[in-house]
C-alpha cells in the first residue's frame, strides 16, 4: 500500500550532565569570555581524498572567532586540552533510553570524529558514538523502529555572522546530545507529532533531560510517492511538526505538478546562458535595481524558455521562482526576480518588454533577472536556472532549514555520507553485562505508570495526566501541586490556560521558573487562583511575579476592604437582593468577583457573599 | 581470535555478526590495545565503529573480502626557480597519522607525507623534503641530534636559503639548544617547528606553524637556530624563539612554546608581517664548520626537599658534568655541598640553574649559595637548566680541559646568557 507521505525523524536531546568530555557545567551564559581566532583546513581521508563539501566550505575562506567564556567552557571547549574521559553518567543516561526503548546496546562503545568543518567546533569534527542499535516504540497500536541511538557532543552557539567571519560562543560545544533516529515509519503529520512527543515523554523519564526551548531539536525528513527525501533541520518546536510536514508535502506535490506541466509542454532543460541586460535600465525606478547599479552592479538577465506560469501561477499553487530565488541567495545575492511577477518592484512594463525582445522571447517564456555585482548576479543566475532544470525531473533532494510560520527554506544540498575517524584521544568504552544490569534494575517510571500516578495521586483527571506527561510538563506540575486544590489549578493551567493564552500571545517566556513563582503567589495568598491567567499573560510579556502583581492591582486585600466591596454589590442591587432572597448569591458571584479582580479567591469570596447576605436579609 | 581464523576472515573485509539478537554488518577493524579480546570491531556503513562481543551462539560471515587501498601518492609541485628551503622530519605530531591499529598518533614516514600536509608551501619555494628519522621527540638520544646537525649543515653549506625541522614538541627545546651550539655561525635561519595538534585534525596548528617558518625564512634576514611555534590560542599569529632560550611551558596548548628571561625574537603575523622583539644574528654566507662533538656522561638532577645525599653523591661521582636545577637563586640542602666540593676536586664539572626558571641564578646572596661558589660549583646565571645540560654535553664534548670547560660554560655563545632582564 503506498503512503500519502513517509517521515523519519532523528532527534536531539541535550542531557542535564555535566558536559560529555570535561566537567564544564551544561549551560548557555551571558559571558563572553576570552576570544581567539582559528581556520579550519580539510584533511585527506584514509585514501588520501579530500571532502568535497569539506573543500567548498574551506574555499570560502571562512575565519571563525570563538567567545570561551570560563563559567561554561575550558581548555577542552577551545582544543586547547585533548578531551577527558567521556562522561559516564552520560553514557548512562543514554544506556537507560536506549532500555526503555528495547534497544541493544553495544558491548564496546566507540567514539568518532565526525567531520565538521563549518566552525561550530573548534576541532573541526563532532565527537560522536554509537550507543545501541534496533529499538522500538509503539504509538497509537503501530510500531515505529527506533534504528540508532548515539551519543554526541553538542556544537558551539553561533553568535555573529560578519562576512568571511563567524563568531561562535562555546557554552553549548560539548554539551551531551542523545541522537534517536527513527526508521522512516510514520505516515501522517501528526502521527510524527505523536511519536515525537512519546520519545521525549521516554527521555524525560530519565530526569537527566534538558528542557525548554533549542534543548530539543528534531530532524525531519519528508517524501512523498514520486517526491524525493527532505530533510527540514533543526525544528525546535514540536507542536509545528505536524505544520512542517503538511507544508512539505503540499511544496512536493506541487513540484511534481511543475514537472507534468513542463513535461506536458516538451521542456527541454535549459541551456544556462546569462545576458548582461544593463543598457535596457537606463531610468528605471526600481529600488533594487537603482541600487545595484550605484554601486557598480549590472542587471543580468537568463532565459527560462517555456517556464511560463510555473515560476508563480495565478493561484499561487506553483511556485518554482521562489525556489530558485532560494538557490539564488546562496551565492550571495538578496534574491531575483521571475517573468510570473513582473511588471511589479517598480520594474515596468517597458521594461519587461524590452528584456523579451532582447532576448527574442516568445509567449511562454519565461526570464530570470538578478541585479548585484557581474559576478554574484551571474552565479546566483547559474544556480536558479539549474534549480529550473532540476524541476523537469521533479523534487530535488535536499536540507532546508525550518522557518516559525511551519515552511521551510533551502539550505543546502543533503550531505554526503559522513567522514567519519576514530578518535584516537578517547579509549573505547566497555559495557560490561553488570553496568547494563544495574541500569535495567533501576530504570525510571514510564511515562504511561507516571500518567496513572500522577492522576491517583493527585486526584486530576487521566486525560490530565495524560496531557501533562506528553508534554513534559509533569515535573513542573508535582512541584506546584502541594495539595489537591492547588494539583487542580495546576493541571487546569498547564493543560489548558496556556495554550488558550498561547492563541492570543506569544508564551515562549514562560519557563518553569516563572510558572513556579506564579503558584507560590497562589499559595501564599498574594493573589487568588482566578487571576493566575492574567498574571502569567503579564509574565509572557516579561514582568517578573511583583511588577504583575502590581500592574494587576492585585496585591493582597485586606479582609476589610473585600467586605465593603462585597457590600456594596449587594447594595446596588438591593432589590434583587430581596426579591431573591439567599438564591441571589449565585447570581451575585459574577459581579462580586469582577469587582474583586482576582484579589480574592472564589471560596473566601463566596464566604463573604453569604454572611452580607444574611446582614442584610435578617 | 580462533572464530576469525576459522572464517578466515581479515581486517578489511565485510562481515556480517548475527545471532544472540544481533545482525550487524561492516567492515572490520583492527582491534584497539584496550578491546576486549572476544569484541570485534567492525565499522558500519554509517561510518561508525562499533564494538560487539562475540558469544558461541553467535555466527560471523564474510560478505565481502576487503580491496588493498593504495594511497595514490601526491607528489606537489617543487616551485621550480623560487627560493630552496629544505624540510627536515624527525617525527612528532605535526607530521603524524592516526593509526587504526592502536589508536594512537603516529609519525609520517615520507618525505612525501610531510610535504603532503601542506602542498600550498611548494607556492612559495622550491621544497627539498627529507624525513631523517621518524620518532617521537621523547625518543630523541644525542646520536639523532648529532645526525639532525650534520644533515642541516650539508643543506646549509649547498646554498639553501633555509632549513625547517619538524620536530615533536616535547623535547623540540632541548633538539634547537643542541643544534644551536653544534652548527655555531650559521648563514641562513633553521627553523624548528612542531605542531601541539595532530595533522590529521582540521584544526591542527601544523599548517601554520610550517608555512610560517617558510615565510619566516624567505622574509626575515634572521640567521639563528629558532623555534617558532603559536603565539596565543589564536591562528593569527606565530611567535620565533631563540633555541637557547625556549621552553614548553604547557602541556597541550598550542602556545606551550615560551621564551624564558628575553622575549620571543620576532612576532610573525598571518598577513606575513614581522615585527622583532630582540636583536639578531643576520643572514650571511658563512659556511658551517660543524663542531658534534657531545659528552654523554653528563647528569641533570632537579633539587628537592629530602634529597637523598648517597643518592645524590652516586650520580654525581659518575658523571663528568652535572646541571643541578636548584632551589631559589640556585641553592640546594647544604649537606650536599661536601660531596659536590668532592667531586669538583676530582674533575667533575657543576653547573648551577634555577628550579624558577625565570630570574637568574645568584650565588652571592645567601652562605649556601657562596658555600657553593667555594666549592667550585658555575652559575647557569639565566640559562635555562635544560640549555644548561646541553651546553654541557657540548662543552665537554670539544676539550678535557677543565678550566677551558669553565670558560665556555661562562661565556655567551647563542644567546643563552642574557645579562639584562627587564620588567616585561
Amino acid at each position: 500500500m503506498s503512503h500519502e507521505v513517509t517521515v523519519g525523524l532523528e532527534i536531539h536531546q541535550q542531557l542535564n550532565t555535566r558536559k560529555l568530555f570535561c566537567n564544564c557545567p551544561s549551560c548557555l551564559v551571558e559571558e563572553e569570555g576570552a576570544t581567539f581566532q582559528r581556520r579550519l583546513r580539510p584533511i585527506q581521508s584514509e585514501e588520501g581524498k579530500i571532502d568535497r563539501a569539506a573543500l567548498d566550505q574551506a574555499e570560502r575562506k571562512m575565519q571563525f572567532r570563538y567567545q570561551s567564556p570560563s563559567s561554561a567552557s575550558c581548555l577542552v571547549e577551545a582544543d586547547e586540552e585533548p578531551p577527558h574521559d567521556a562522561s559516564s553518567e552520560a553514557i548512562d543516561v543514554a544506556l537507560t533510553v536506549a532500555a526503555l526503548l528495547g534497544a541493544k546496546p553495544l558491548d564496546e562503545i566507540y567514539f568518532m570524529r565526525k567531520l565538521v568543518i563549518d566552525g561550530s567546533n573548534t576541532t573541526g569534527f563532532q565527537r560522536t558514538a554509537m550507543i545501541a542499535l534496533d529499538g522500538f516504540l509503539e504509538v497509537n497500536g503501530r510500531r515505529i523502529s527506533i534504528d540508532t541511538l548515539c551519543l554526541e557532543e553538542d556544537a558551539a552557539r553561533k553568535v555573529e555572522t560578519d562576512g568571511s567571519e563567524i563568531t561562535y560562543r562555546l557554552d553549548r560545544l560539548g554539551i551531551p546530545l542523545i541522537e534517536i533516529a527513527t526508521a522512516p515509519d510514520m505516515h501522517s503529520p501528526e502521527e510524527v507529532k505523536e511519536v515525537a512527543q512519546r520519545i521525549g515523554s521516554i527521555m524525560r523519564a530519565t530526569r537527566k533531560v534538558k528542557r525548554g526551548i533549542g534543548t530539543i531539536r528534531e530532524d525531519v525528513n519528508i517524501s512523498i510517492p514520486g517526491g524525493a527525501r527532505v530533510e527540514i533541520k533543526g525544528v525546535q518546536e514540536l507542536r509545528m511538526l505536524p505544520t512542517y510536514v503538511e507544508k512539505e508535502m503540499e511544496r512536493q506535490q506541487s513540484l511534481l505538478a511543475i514537472r507534468d506541466i513542463l513535461s506536458g509542454r516538451g521542456i527541454e532543460p535549459v541551456a544556462i546562458e546569462v545576458t548582461d541586460l544593463t543598457y535596457l535600465f537606463e531610468g528605471c525606478k526600481s529600488k533594487v535595481i537603482t541600487s545595484a547599479l550605484k554601486s557598480g552592479g549590472k542587471v543580468m538577465v537568463s532565459r527560462l524558455p517555456g517556464f511560463t506560469g510555473v515560476l508563480r501561477s495565478e493561484d499561487g499553487k506553483l511556485r518554482l521562482g521562489a525556489e530558485m530565488a532560494q538557490y539564488a541567495r546562496t551565492k550571495g545575492v538578496r534574491g531575483i526576480f521571475h517573468s510570473d511577477e513582473l511588471p511589479a518592484y517598480g520594474i515596468e512594463k517597458q521594461y519587461v518588454d524590452a528584456i523579451r525582445d532582447a532576448l527574442k522571447l516568445g509567449p511562454q517564456d519565461a526570464f530570470a533577472l538578478c541585479a548585484a555585482s557581474a559576478a554574484k548576479a551571474r552565479e546566483a543566475l547559474k544556480t536558479a536556472v539549474e534549480r529550473a532544470n532540476g524541476a523537469l525531473v521533479g523534487v530535488p533532494e535536499e536540507t532546508r532549514d525550518p522557518l516559525p510560520d511551519g515552511s521551510s527554506v533551502y539550505s543546502r544540498p543533503l550531505p554526503g555520507a559522513d567522514r567519519m575517524h576514530p578518535e584516537t584521544d578517547v579509549l573505547p568504552i566497555s559495557v560490561p553485562t553488570d553496568r547494563m544490569e544495574n541500569i535495567l534494575s533501576n530504570l525510571p517510571e514510564l511515562p504511561e505508570i507516571r500518567i496513572e500516578r500522577i492522576a491517583n495521586d493527585y486526584g486530576i483527571h487521566i486525560q490530565q495526566s495524560t496531557q501533562l506527561v506528553r508534554e513534559g510538563w509533569d515535573d513542573v506540575f508535582e512541584e506546584i501541586a502541594t495539595d489537591n486544590e492547588l494539583a487542580a489549578l495546576a493541571a487546569r493551567t498547564l493543560t489548558s490556560t496556556l495554550s488558550e493564552l498561547e492563541r492570543e500571545i506569544d508564551i515562549s517566556q514562560l519557563n518553569e521558573n516563572i510558572l513556579k513563582a506564579a503558584f507560590a503567589g497562589v499559595s501564599s495568598g498574594t493573589f487568588a487562583k482566578e487571576a493566575v491567567p492574567d498574571v502569567l499573560r503579564k509574565m509572557a510579556e516579561g514582568m517578573n511575579i511583583d511588577e504583575a502583581v502590581s500592574e494587576l492591582g492585585l496585591s493582597a486585600m485586606s479582609a476589610d476592604e473585600a467586605r465593603e466591596i462585597v457590600a456594596r454589590v449587594i447594595r446596588e442591587r438591593e432589590d434583587f437582593v430581596r426579591e431573591k432572597g439567599k438564591a441571589a448569591i449565585g447570581p451575585l458571584m459574577g459581579p462580586v468577583m469582577a469587582e474583586l479582580r482576582g484579589r480574592l479567591d472564589g471560596k473566601a469570596a463566596n464566604e463573604l457573599l453569604r454572611e452580607e447576605l444574611q446582614k442584610l436579609l435578617s | 581470535m580462533s572464530m576469525l581464523q576459522s572464517i578466515d576472515a581479515a581486517e578489511g573485509d565485510t562481515i556480517r555478526i548475527s545471532g544472540d539478537g544481533r545482525d550487524i554488518s561492516g567492515v572490520l577493524q583492527p582491534s584497539g590495545e584496550f578491546s576486549h579480546p572476544d569484541v570485534l570491531v567492525v565499522k558500519m556503513d554509517s561510518g561508525y565503529d562499533v564494538g560487539v562481543r562475540i558469544t558461541p551462539s553467535m555466527n560471523v560471515n564474510i560478505i565481502a573480502k576487503g580491496e588493498v587501498k593504495t594511497i595514490p601518492s601526491r607528489v606537489p609541485s617543487k616551485g621550480k626557480g623560487l627560493p630552496r628551503v629544505a624540510i627536515l622530519g624527525t617525527g612528532g605530531t605535526i607530521s603524524s597519522y592516526a593509526d587504526q591499529r592502536t589508536g594512537a598518533v603516529h609519525p609520517a614516514l615520507s618525505a612525501e607525507d610531510l610535504l603532503n600536509t601542506v602542498p600550498e608551501i611548494a607556492d612559495i619555494c622550491d621544497v627539498n623534503a627529507e624525513a631523517v628519522f621518524s620518532i617521537f621527540s621523547e625518543n630523541m638520544s644525542v646520536d639523532n641530534w648529532q645526525q639532525l646537525a650534520e644533515v642541516t649543515a650539508d643543506y646549509l653549506n649547498s646554498g639553501i636559503d633555509g632549513v625547517i625541522i619538524l620536530h615533536g614538541t616535547d623535547t623540540m627545546s632541548y633538539t634547537a639548544a643542541a643544534l644551536s651550539f653544534m652548527l655555531g655561525d650559521i648563514p641562513k635561519p633553521v627553523i624548528i617547528t612542531g605542531a601541539q595538534r595532530s595533522s590529521d585534525r582540521p584544526s591542527s596548528d601544523a599548517y601554520i606553524n610550517l608555512y610560517s617558518a617558510a615565510q619566516f625564512i624567505l622574509s626575515s634576514d634572521a640567521a639563528e637556530v629558532l623555534v617558532l611555534m603559536h603565539d596565543s590560542p589564536s591562528d593569527t599569529s606565530v611567535a620565533v624563539h631563540r633555541a637557547t632560550k625556549v621552553r614548553k611551558m604547557h602541556t597541550s596548548r598550542r602556545d606551550a612554546f615560551q621564551s624564558i628571561n628575553i622575549s620571543p625574537i620576532a612576532k610573525l603575523g598571518s598577513e606575513g608581517d614581522i615585527a622583532y622583539l630582540e636583536s639578531y644574528n643576520q643572514k650571511s654566507n658563512v659556511r658551517v664548520s660543524p663542531r658534534l662533538g657531545m659528552e654523554k656522561d653528563v647528569a641533570f638532577i632537579q633539587y628537592y626537599p629530602g634529597m637523598s645525599p648517597t643518592i645524590f653523591e652516586n650520580i654525581i661521582a659518575k658523571n663528568k658534568g652535572v646541571v643541578i636545577s636548584g632551589t631559589g637563586l640556585g641553592h640546594v640542602n647544604s649537606e650536599l655541598i661536601k660531596p659536590m666540593r668532592k667531586a669538583i676536586e676530582s674533575g667533575t664539572v657543576i653547573v648551577m640553574t634555577s628550579q624558577c626558571l625565570s630570574g637568574s641564578v645568584n650565588l652571592n646572596v645567601y652562605s649556601t649559595g657562596r658555600d657553593l661558589l667555594s666549592a667550585g660549583v658555575i652559575s647557569g646565571e639565566d640559562m635555562l637548566p635544560e640549555t644548561a645540560y646541553v651546553k654541557l654535553m657540548w662543552a665537554l664534548g670539544q676539550t678535557d680541559d677543565v678550566v677551558e670547560v669553565r670558560k665556555i660554560m661562562a661565556s655567551n655563545l647563542r644567546g643563552e646568557l642574557s645579562d639584562r632582564r627587564l620588567m616585561q
